[in-house]
C-alpha cells in the first residue's frame, strides 16, 4: 500500500530516503534482479572487451549529430521495452480482474503502472526516437556537416537520459506518480500525493524538458541557417520541412510545460496556491495549461513521421512526391492549428456549448490538411512502380490504420459524442490508433529506411516481415476490442471490473498485446541477425533504395564530416537530380575540414542536473545545493574552453574519399 | 518537369571550400531561446491574470505594494540597460577598458535591483503576506521571482564575461557572448516593463 | 432514430458473444440516445471519405506494384491543380457538414440545458427532479433536496421525468457518468457543474466515476435505478425510514476515504449541506468560498485579512499536508454572522429552475444570433427581462 506521510522521518543526510523507499512488492524485486543481472553482465562485457574508453571517447562525448541521433534511438528502444512491459502488465491485470478477483496488482502498483506507461511512451520513447531521427537525418538532408550547436546537441541528449534515469529509478527507489500521465491536480498536489511519486514525475520531465527545448532550438536554427547553397525553403526535403515545423512546435510549447510544472512544484514544495482547492487556487487552470502544451505535443510526435512517409512513398514508388507544395502548406496549417484545439481534451469540464463547438470545429479543421496529406501519398502511388520493401509496407499499414484513428479522432471532436466517449476505452483505442498506427509505424519505416545509411548494411527482410505482420495484426487484435469496450461504456484506468460479460474482450486485447510482444521480439532478433549477417546485407553504394534526397549522396555510414564538398541544390530531390543529370563524384583539392571537438561537459552537467533532481525528489537539501552549484560551475567552466574545434587534415579527407572511390568502383557504380 | 533536359542546371558540388561563418547561428539561436523564455513569462503573466484577483480574503495589491520602491527598482533596471548599451558601444570601438567599466556599472545596477526586490519580498513575507497566503500572492511571487532569478543569472553571466573579456580581450567569441547577454539583459528589461505595468500599476488603480 | 440504431447493428462486432451490450450505441435515456445518434451520423458522414481512401490505398498498392509491368508509369507526374483542389475540397466539405452538425448538436445536447423532451414522442410534463451529487473518496453521495433524503452509491430516479444533477466534489477532480442515461460531466471541488438527463425505461443501470481519482477509483461505481412513479415514492419512503441523519458532522465522517462502499440511505439531510460542500465550508469556522469571493471582489480584506487565518480544524484530513519549504496548511476563518451566512447559502441554493430553451432557431430558422463565442448562450426569457436592448449582453 501507499506510504503515509507519518511513516517518513526526514534526516539531514538522506532527506526522506529510508527503508520505506524499497518497494514491498515481489514483482518489483524480480524486475530488479533481472535488471541487475543484465546490468552486471553488460558492465562485465564492457570491461572484458575494454570498451569503456571507446564508449566514452567515440560515443558519450561525441558531438557528431549522427552518433547523438543513434544514441537517442538506442535510449528510445531501451525505454520502449520498459513502457511495453507496463502495457503487458495492464492488459494482464484487466484480463483477470473479474468475478471478484482483484487481479495481481494492487491499486498502488497498478496506478503507477498506467501513469509510468504514458509518461515513458511519450517522453522517453516517442520523443527521443523522433529527436534522434531528426538529429541523424536533417543535417544530411540539407547538406550540412553538423547541427548549429553541436555541444548543445550532446548536452540535450544527456539531459534526456537524465530524465529517463530519474523515471526508471522510481521503480526501485520510492514510487512513481499515481496520477495518470498528466498529473492533474488536486490529485497530484501534496495533500493527495504526499510521497515521492509526483516529485519523480516532475523532476524527470523537467530535466528531460530542458534537453528537448534546447534540441528544438538547435535543430530549428540548423534548418534555417545551415542549408546547402541553392536549397531554398521550397526545395527542402519534406522530412526537413516537417522537422522544421516540429521544432517550431517544440520551442513554442515546451516552455509552457516547464512553467506549468514549475507552478505545480511550487505548490508541492512551498505551499503556494496555484492549483489547490482552497485560498483561490484553480485546478482547471492546470488542465488548460498542460493541454496547451499537450496538444501541440501530439503534432510534435506525428509531423516528422508524416515527413518520413512522404520520403518513403516517393522513394519506393520511384516517383516525385505528388503535391509537394500543398504538402508543405498542409504541414504549416497543422502546425498553426495545433494551438487552437486544446480544449477538446476536456469538453466534459463544463464549458459552454459555444466554446465546446468552437474547439470541436477547429479540431475537425485539422483533418482537412491531414486528409490532403493522405491523398498526396495516395496520388504519389498512382502510376508508379511500388517496391514493397519494409519501409513501404509500414507506410501502407500506416495509411490503412491511421485513417481509422483519424476518423475516431474527429468523432471525439464532436462534443456530444465526446460526452459519452471521453475517458472511455474508445478514447484509449483512438490515441493508440494514431500514436502506434501513425508515430510508431512511421518510426519503424524510418528505421528500416535509414538503417543502411547509418550502418552500411540493410536489415534482414525475413525477420522484418515476421515483425511487421505480428505488429499489425497484434495492434488490431489489441485495440479493436478497446473500441468496442468503449462503446459498451467501459472507462479507462479501471483496475477491477464487475461485469463478467466484458472479460472476453479484455482477453482478446491481452492476446493482441502478446502478438505485439512477438513482433517486438522479432524486431530485436532481426537487429541481431542482421548484424551477424552484415557482410551479406552490405550496401556499398550508399544509395540502396535509389533515393532522392541528399543523405543518399554520401557513403554509408557517412564520414564524420558528411560531405567532403558542399552540395548545391537546383531543385527538389537534389540527389535524384544529380543522378538524372549524370553528375560524377567531383575531384578536388581537399582542404582541411573544420569540425567541432568532442567534449565531456555535456555528460558532466547533465549528470549534476540528474543528481540535483534526485536530491530534490528526496528532500536531500545539501546534495541539491551542491549538485546545483555543480551544474552552474561546470557550465561556467565550459565557457572558459575556447578551443572547441579542430580541423580534419586534408590528407585524411583525401584518404577517406579515395577509399570511397574504390568502394564505389568495386560496387560497380 | 516532364521533359528531362540534357543540360544540368548547374554544378552540384561546390569545389571551392565553403565556409560557414563562424558563430553565424548564435544570434538567431539566442533569439529563438529568448522567444521560448518569453513564452514561459507569458504563462506566468497569464497565471497572474487568472489568479491576480483571488486574494483569499487577504490583502490585495493596494495594501501591499509601495510604488515608490518599485519606481526606484524600475529606474535601476532601466539605467542598467542604458549602461549595458554604453558597454556595447565601447565594445564596437574596441575599447576594452570602457567595456569592462560599463559592464561593472551595469552589474551594480543589477545587484541594486535584486537587493530592492529581496527587500520587498522579505518585507511581504514578514507581514505574513507570503506566497502561501493566497493565489494572488502565489502568482505574484512566481512572476516577479522568476524575473528576479533571471536577473540574478544575468549578473552571474555578466561577472563570467567580465573575467573572460579581462583574460582574452574583445575577441570575436567574446563579442558574440557580449551581444547575447545584451539581448538577454534588454529582454529582462522589457519583461520588467510588463511586470511593472500589469502587476504594480494596474494593481494600484 | 431507431432505424439508425438498427442499421448500426453491424458495428456491434458480429457476436462472438451474446453478452455484448454496446450501451453507448443503444442506451435507455433520451439524451444518450441522441448523443449516440449524432455519433452514428458523424461516423457515416466520415465514412464517405474514409472508405474510398482505404479502397484506393489497397487498389493502388496492388495495381502499381513493381512487378506489374502493364500498369502505366509516370515518374514525373507530381502536380495537378484540379486534383489538388479536389483533395482539399472534399475533406473541407465534409468538415463543413460535420461542423454544422456539431454546432447544432452541441447546443442541443449541452448538459447545462434543461431537457426539451422526454423522448421523441413525449414532451416534458414535470419539472426536473433535483439531485445534488458529491464525488467523495471513493463513493458517490446523492442528495434529494426536494425529498429531503440522501443516499450513498445508489441513485434512484423516476422513469420519464427529467433529472437535473448539480455536481461537486470534496477532494479531487472526478467525472460522473451513467452511460445508459447521458454523457459524463466533471465534478470538481469548490465548483459546481450541471447535467440534465432522463431514463426512458425502468431498470438497473451502471453508474461510474470516469475520471481517475486515486486508489479507490475502480470501486467507485453505483447502481442507477430507474423506477416508476410509485416505485420512486417507495424508495424515498424507505430511505426516510432508515433513521440516519446526514448533518455536517456526519458528512465530515463520511468524507474520509473509504473504498467499495455498500449503498446506504439517509432519512434527513441538512438542507444547506450541498451549498456548504460547494463552498468548502462544511467544517465549522471555515470561510465559505462565496463569502471569500465577495470580499475579493471588493479588493480583499486588506492587511488585517492576513491574520484572519486559523489552523485546520482537522489537520489529519486528506488533502492537508505541510509543504517541506512552507508553513503548515491553514484555513481562512469566516467572519460573517451565522444569519448572514444562512442567508447567503440559502439564496445560492434556490436558483429558479431554468426553462427549456426555445429551440426553433437551431432547428430551422437559422442559428441563434451570435453571443460571442466565449459566452454561455443566455436563456431567451431572461435575456428579454434583464437586457432589453439587443447586443448589450456581449459577455466576452
Amino acid at each position: 500500500m501507499a506510504i503515509s506521510a507519518d511513516d517518513i522521518q526526514t534526516t539531514f543526510l538522506l532527506g526522506r530516503l529510508d527503508w520505506h523507499a524499497i518497494p514491498q512488492d515481489p514483482i518489483v524485486w524480480a524486475t530488479f534482479v533481472v535488471v541487475a543481472i543484465g546490468g552486471v553482465a553488460m558492465l562485465w562485457m564492457l570491461h572484458k572487451y575494454r570498451l569503456w574508453s571507446w564508449l566514452w571517447t567515440e560515443w558519450f562525448t561525441s558531438v557528431d549529430h549522427k552518433k547523438i541521433g543513434i544514441m537517442y534511438i538506442v535510449l528510445a528502444l531501451v525505454m520502449f521495452v520498459r513502457g511495453f512491459a507496463d502495457a503487458i502488465m495492464m492488459r494482464l491485470q484487466q484480463a483477470i480482474a473479474f468475478n471478484g478477483s482483484e487481479g495481481y496488482l494492487n491499486a498502488h502498483h497498478y496506478d503507477q503502472v498506467f501513469s509510468a506507461h504514458g509518461v515513458i511512451m511519450i517522453f522517453f520513447v516517442a520523443m527521443p526516437f523522433v529527436t534522434g531521427l531528426m538529429n541523424y537525418v536533417v543535417p544530411l538532408q540539407i547538406g550540412a556537416r553538423d547541427v548549429s550547436f553541436p555541444f548543445l546537441n550532446n548536452f540535450s541528449f544527456w539531459m534526456t537520459v537524465g530524465g529517463a534515469v530519474l523515471t526508471m529509478m522510481s521503480l526501485f527507489v520510492g514510487e512513481f506518480a499515481q496520477t495518470g500521465w498528466l498529473a492533474f491536480p488536486p490529485l497530484s498536489g501534496l495533500g493527495y500525493s504526499p510521497y515521492v511519486g509526483v516529485d519523480y514525475y516532475i523532476w524527470g520531465l523537467q530535466v528531460a524538458g530542458v534537453g528537448t527545448t534546447l534540441s528544438g532550438i538547435n535543430l530549428l536554427v540548423t534548418i534555417i541557417k545551415m542549408r546547402a547553397p541553392g536549397m531554398t525553403m521550397m526545395r527542402m526535403p519534406i522530412f526537413t520541412w516537417t522537422a522544421l515545423c516540429t521544432n517550431i512546435l517544440i520551442v513554442a510549447s515546451f516552455p509552457v510545460l516547464t512553467a506549468t510544472l514549475v507552478l505545480l512544484t511550487l505548490d508541492r514544495y512551498v505551499g503556494t496556491n496555484f492549483f489547490t482547492n482552497d485560498l483561490g487556487g484553480n485546478a482547471m487552470m492546470y488542465v488548460n495549461l498542460i493541454w496547451i502544451w499537450g496538444h501541440p505535443e501530439v503534432y510534435i510526435l506525428i509531423l516528422p513521421l508524416f515527413g518520413v512517409y512522404s520520403e518513403v512513398v516517393a522513394t519506393f514508388t520511384g516517383k516525385r512526391l505528388f503535391g509537394y507544395t500543398s504538402m508543405v502548406y498542409a504541414t504549416v496549417c497543422i502546425t498553426i492549428l495545433s494551438y487552437l484545439v486544446w480544449l477538446h481534451h476536456f469538453f466534459t469540464m463544463g464549458s459552454g456549448a459555444s466554446v465546446n463547438s468552437f474547439f470541436g470545429i477547429t479540431t475537425m479543421i485539422i483533418s482537412v490538411p491531414t486528409g490532403a496529406k493522405i491523398f498526396n501519398w495516395l496520388f504519389t502511388m498512382y502510376r508508379s512502380r511500388i517496391r514493397f520493401e519494409l519501409p513501404m509496407m509500414w507506410t501502407i499499414a500506416f495509411m490503412l490504420t491511421f485513417v481509422i484513428g483519424g476518423m475516431t479522432g474527429v468523432l471525439l471532436a464532436v462534443p456530444p459524442a465526446d460526452f459519452v466517449l471521453h475517458n472511455s476505452l474508445f478514447l484509449v483505442a483512438h490515441f493508440h490508433n494514431v500514436i502506434i498506427g501513425g508515430v510508431l509505424f512511421g518510426l519503424f519505416a524510418a528505421v528500416y529506411y535509414w538503417w543502411p545509411k547509418a550502418f552500411g548494411f540493410r536489415l534482414d527482410p525475413w525477420w522484418g516481415k515476421v515483425s511487421f505482420w505480428f505488429w499489425v495484426v497484434g495492434f488490431w487484435t489489441a485495440f479493436a476490442p478497446l473500441y468496442i469496450l468503449g462503446l459498451m461504456g467501459v472507462t479507462r484506468r479501471m483496475r477491477v471490473f464487475d461485469d463478467p460479460s466484458l472479460q472476453i474482450w479484455f482477453i482478446i486485447a491481452a492476446f493482441g498485446a502478446v502478438l505485439i510482444a512477438i513482433g517486438i521480439a522479432a524486431m530485436f532478433i532481426q537487429f541481431g541477425v542482421s548484424i551477424m549477417r552484415r557482410d551479406r546485407l552490405r550496401d556499398e553504394t550508399g544509395d540502396p533504395w535509389d533515393g532522392r534526397t541528399l543523405e543518399w549522396a554520401t557513403s554509408s555510414p557517412p564520414p564524420a564530416y558528411n560531405f567532403a564538398l558542399t552540395p548545391v541544390s537546383h531543385g527538389l530531390d537534389t540527389w535524384w537530380d544529380m543522378k538524372r543529370y549524370g553528375q560524377t563524384r567531383p575531384r578536388a583539392t581537399y582542404v582541411p575540414i573544420h569540425m567541432p571537438r568532442n567534449t565531456g561537459a555535456g555528460v558532466v552537467i547533465a549528470g549534476f542536473a540528474t543528481i540535483c533532481g534526485f536530491a530534490l525528489v528526496w528532500y536531500i537539501w545539501w546534495l541539491a545545493v551542491l549538485s546545483f552549484a555543480g551544474v552552474v560551475a561546470a557550465s561556467i567552466l565550459h565557457t572558459f574552453n575556447y578551443a572547441r574545434d579542430y580541423h580534419i587534415p586534408a590528407e585524411e579527407v583525401r584518404a577517406t574519399e579515395d577509399a570511397r572511390d574504390r568502394q564505389l568502383a568495386s560496387a560497380g557504380v | 518537369m516532364s521533359t528531362v533536359s540534357p543540360q544540368a542546371p548547374g554544378d552540384f558540388w561546390e569545389v571551392e571550400p565553403h565556409h560557414h561563418h563562424e558563430g553565424a547561428s548564435t544570434s538567431i539561436g539566442f533569439w529563438v531561446y529568448l522567444m521560448s523564455d518569453c513564452l514561459m513569462f507569458a504563462i506566468l503573466f497569464a497565471t497572474f491574470g487568472v489568479l491576480g484577483g483571488s486574494y483569499a480574503a487577504g490583502p490585495g495589491p493596494k495594501d501591499l505594494f509601495d510604488l515608490e520602491l518599485v519606481a526606484l527598482n524600475t529606474a535601476f533596471l532601466l539605467l542598467s540597460s542604458i549602461t549595458y548599451g554604453l558597454a556595447m558601444l565601447a565594445m564596437v570601438k574596441n575599447n576594452k577598458g570602457g567595456t569592462l567599466g560599463w559592464l561593472a556599472v551595469t552589474l551594480v545596477f543589477g545587484l541594486a535591483f535584486l537587493a530592492v526586490e529581496l527587500y520587498e519580498f522579505s518585507h511581504l513575507i514578514h507581514l505574513g503576506a507570503g506566497p502561501q497566503r493566497s493565489a494572488f500572492l502565489s502568482s505574484f511571487f512566481a512572476l516577479v521571482g522568476t524575473h528576479g532569478l533571471h536577473v540574478a543569472f544575468g549578473c552571474l553571466w555578466l561577472v563570467t564575461l567580465m573575467i573572460q573579456v579581462g583574460q582574452r580581450g574583445l575577441i570575436p567569441a567574446n563579442r558574440r557572448r557580449l551581444s547575447c547577454l545584451s539581448m538577454f539583459w534588454h529582454f529582462l528589461d522589457v519583461i520588467w516593463i510588463g511586470v511593472f505595468t500589469f502587476v504594480y500599476l494596474l494593481g494600484m488603480i | 432514430m431507431t432505424h439508425h440504431l438498427k442499421r448500426l447493428s453491424w458495428l456491434a462486432p458480429l457476436p462472438l458473444l451474446a453478452g455484448c451490450k454496446p450501451v453507448v450505441l443503444a442506451p435507455s435515456g433520451d439524451v444518450a440516445a441522441r448523443q449516440a445518434e449524432l455519433l452514428v451520423q458523424s461516423t457515416l458522414l466520415m465514412l464517405i471519405i474514409i472508405v474510398p481512401v482505404m479502397a484506393l490505398t489497397v487498389w493502388f498498392a496492388w495495381r502499381y506494384r513493381a512487378t506489374n509491368k502493364r500498369a502505366s508509369y509516370d515518374p514525373d507526374w507530381d502536380h495537378s491543380t484540379k486534383l489538388e483542389l479536389v483533395i482539399w475540397a472534399i475533406p473541407l466539405m465534409i468538415i463543413i457538414c460535420l461542423g454544422a452538425l456539431t454546432w447544432v448538436g452541441t447546443h442541443l445536447l449541452d448538459p447545462y440545458r434543461p431537457l426539451d423532451r422526454i423522448s421523441a414522442e413525449k414532451p416534458v410534463e414535470q419539472a426536473p427532479l433535483q439531485v445534488q451529487v458529491v464525488a467523495m473518496d471513493w463513493k458517490w453521495l446523492f442528495i434529494y433536496p426536494e425529498q429531503g433524503v440522501a443516499s450513498v452509491n445508489q441513485l434512484a430516479v423516476p422513469v420519464d421525468r427529467p433529472v437535473e444533477f448539480t455536481l461537486t466534489s470534496t477532494s479531487v477532480m472526478n467525472a460522473f457518468y451513467i452511460p445508459a442515461m447521458a454523457g459524463m460531466i466533471y465534478a470538481m471541488p469548490g465548483m459546481q457543474t450541471t447535467l440534465h438527463g432522463v431514463f426512458n425505461a425502468p431498470g438497473e443501470y451502471q453508474g461510474l466515476a470516469s475520471h481517475y481519482s486515486g486508489h479507490g477509483f475502480s470501486g467507485m461505481r453505483f447502481k442507477a435505478v430507474a423506477l416508476d412513479g410509485a416505485g420512486f415514492e417507495d424508495w424515498v419512503a424507505q430511505a426516510a425510514d432508515s433513521g440516519r441523519t446526514l448533518d455536517r458532522a456526519r458528512y465530515l465522517e463520511l468524507e474520509k476515504p473509504s473504498e467499495n462502499v455498500a449503498p446506504m440511505a439517509f432519512a434527513s439531510v441538512d438542507p444547506q449541506l450541498f451549498q456548504r460542500v460547494v463552498n468548502m465550508c462544511v467544517e465549522e469556522g471555515r470561510m465559505c468560498m462565496a463569502e471569500m469571493m465577495a470580499y475579493d471582489a471588493q479588493g480583499g480584506l486588506g492587511l488585517p485579512g492576513i491574520a484572519n487565518i486559523a489552523a485546520l480544524t482537522d489537520p489529519d484530513i486528506r488533502g492537508a499536508a505541510r509543504p517541506v519549504l512552507g508553513l503548515p496548511p491553514f484555513q481562512v476563518s469566516g467572519i460573517c454572522s451565522v444569519e448572514e451566512l444562512e442567508q447567503m447559502l440559502a439564496s445560492a441554493g434556490t436558483t429558479e429552475p431554468a426553462a427549456p430553451r426555445d429551440l426553433s432557431p437551431i432547428r430551422g430558422r437559422g442559428l441563434d444570433a451570435p453571443q460571442g463565442i466565449f459566452g454561455r448562450q443566455p436563456v431567451p426569457g431572461q435575456l428579454t427581462q434583464s437586457v432589453p436592448q439587443d447586443g448589450a449582453d456581449q459577455n466576452l
